[in-house]
């Protein structure tokens, strides 16, 4: 095991587990990211917000190595990831847990087989241990009752909660989460906030929220970052970030629809479009 | 034009190619899951047997009625089973078989794992640490590759079944001379020619489908186009090796 890297205190976290300094990323010439720094510290529940269409879900894709960054570097529980190979990043990731957007439950399993999935996979475990396991991972979420359910006969909020106990049976250290909130109605809503917080202190895990929902992230997250164009241009607990004066911080946390991030996407000038009526090819 | 046309089609040759020697590198590991690759013979190989038995009762008819007339235009129409059997089992039993896994597994191959990229599942076994490739890919490959051959030999039987159905049932040939003369003329090497062939088809057509469903656009169109592609590439293939095999091994 290669021993922990140093990592630059540059994101004012004193204990990071994921650390990006001077990150970039961009796709087809575009940057997404330019000079990205983040730190995410132990134990703690933090969350990436931003506008849609900022590279929230492209950061997490960079923390978990399923994209490469251009330069910088992202150091993830002492290692950087721009040394490993995909053997390396698969060894990483045993000790992560990714719960997407939908579920993404795999759908010709059932919802036990789903839980068991990871331990099948890794341990040589008899099945009676891996039942155990199972059941105690599905008790934690409330679905102990649906274990033989199809992932299609699960609502959206049974599904997060399915993925959420197959994310923690391997016992990560790092829990990362992707729009978790994401069209829920306000009971699982307030199921999944309550899950997640619970998780990570009852585990002692350190967890990541990538979300746009700042009442949600407010009540939840213990420090939170606001990305824009590429960078994090406010970073700190939820209630500095609410009281926080400048225009960008305020339109986002505001919900206000004009502002630094602009309601119109580029176009050319209404007027002379207007009068020329002509339409681009 | 062409030019552009001739890269398209080398690199993907190239990068079919190439996947393929992935699959075959990580199928030892895929090995150890038997029940995984059991599964996928049963949805490629025991799915398929219906539209498989239907056609191959089908096309050994027709070949009963036009052989029968054309050997009967050289006074010929006794070596009617030798010819039925020959045609079947040495081209049609292979082609048509795989013609037909290409357009019933190989489009169900290709949908399954494209939509599985779609709905993120691939991306969350990557995430899990388990390697996608191994895991979908190389059992729905290796069931191919089993199953292919079992519905060839099972389509020649069925095919030489409808041609003697036809030749000594209906057209009047001696059900004795029909079989002797399958016997006579229908050599082990034949035979081999036939499983040879159907198993090359059976890696062609598997390797395609698994491919382009891995590497479909994960959205409702990128996933239709990719079937398609599978359907069309398979076809082509199927046909080019035929012919490249039937000249090495005649």
């Amino acid at each position: 095991m290669t021993p922990p890297a140093p990592v630059a205190p540059t994101t004012g976290a004193t204990d990071p587990v994921v650390s990006l300094e001077g990150v970039r990323y961009s796709v087809n010439g575009r940057a997404i990211f330019d000079g990205l720094d983040v730190g995410i510290e132990r134990g703690k529940v933090t969350a990436i917000m931003g506008p849609s269409g900022t590279g929230k879900t492209t950061l997490l894709r960079l923390i978990t190595g399923q994209i490469r960054a251009s330069a910088g570097r992202i150091v993830v529980d002492g290692t950087d990831l721009g040394t490993l190979d995909n053997e390396g990043l698969y060894r990483l990731r045993r000790g992560m847990g990714m719960l997407f957007q939908n579920g993404a439950l795999l759908t010709d399993l059932d919802v036990y087989e789903n839980v068991a999935f990871p331990l099948r996979e890794h341990t040589d475990l008899t099945e009676a241990l891996i039942s155990r396991i199972v059941l105690m991972k599905l008790h934690a979420v409330g679905l102990r009752g649906a274990v033989r359910l199809r992932p299609s006969e699960l609502s959206g909020g049974m599904a997060r909660r399915v993925a959420l106990a197959r994310s923690i049976v391997m016992d990560p250290k790092l829990l990362i989460y992707d729009e978790p909130f994401a069209g829920l109605d306000p009971i699982a809503l307030g199921v999944v906030l309550r899950l997640i917080r619970d998780t990570n202190d009852a585990l002692g895990l350190t967890s990541i929220v990538v979300s746009h929902d700042v009442h949600e992230i407010s009540a939840l997250a213990d420090r939170a970052y606001l990305l824009s164009g590429g960078k994090v241009v406010a970073a700190g607990t939820p209630a500095a970030l609410n009281a926080d004066a400048s225009p960008v911080v305020r339109q986002f946390m505001g919900g206000l629809p004009d502002g630094p991030v602009g309601f119109h996407y580029p176009a050319p000038d209404y007027a002379t479009q207007l009068m020329s009526g002509e339409v681009p090819a | 034009m062409s030019d552009g046309l001739i890269k398209t089609a080398l690199r993907k040759i190239g990068s079919v190619t190439l996947f393929t020697l992935k699959l075959i590198a990580v199928t030892p590991r895929a090995l150890l899951r038997p029940r995984l690759i059991v599964e996928q013979v049963y949805n490629t190989g025991a799915l398929s047997l219906t539209i498989i038995m239907l056609s191959g009762l089908f096309v050994g008819m027709v070949l009963g009625l036009q052989l029968f007339d054309i050997l009967q235009r050289f006074g010929s129409s006794e070596s009617l089973g030798a010819t039925v059997g020959l045609a079947i089992l040495k081209e049609l039993g292979p082609v048509v078989t795989a013609l037909l896994f290409a357009g019933r597994a190989g489009t169900s191959l290709t949908s399954e794992i494209g939509l599985m990229a779609a709905t993120d599942q691939l991306a969350a076994m990557e995430m899990m640490a388990v390697d996608p490739i191994r895991r979908v890919c190389a059992p729905r490959f290796i069931g191919g590759v089993i199953a292919m051959p079992l519905l060839a030999a099972i389509f020649g039987m069925i095919g030489i079944f409808g041609g003697q159905l036809i030749g000594v049932g209906l057209m009047g040939v001696d059900s004795g001379q029909f079989w002797s003369q399958m016997q006579d003329h229908v050599a082990v090497k034949d035979v081999t020619e036939g499983i040879v062939k159907s198993f090359v088809f059976g890696i062609a057509c598997s390797a395609i489908a698994v491919y382009e469903g891995y590497h479909a656009i994960p959205t409702a169109e990128g996933v239709g186009r990719a079937t398609t592609r599978t359907v069309v590439t398979s076809s082509v293939a199927v046909l080019v090796i035929d012919y490249m095999l039937t000249a090495v091994l005649l």
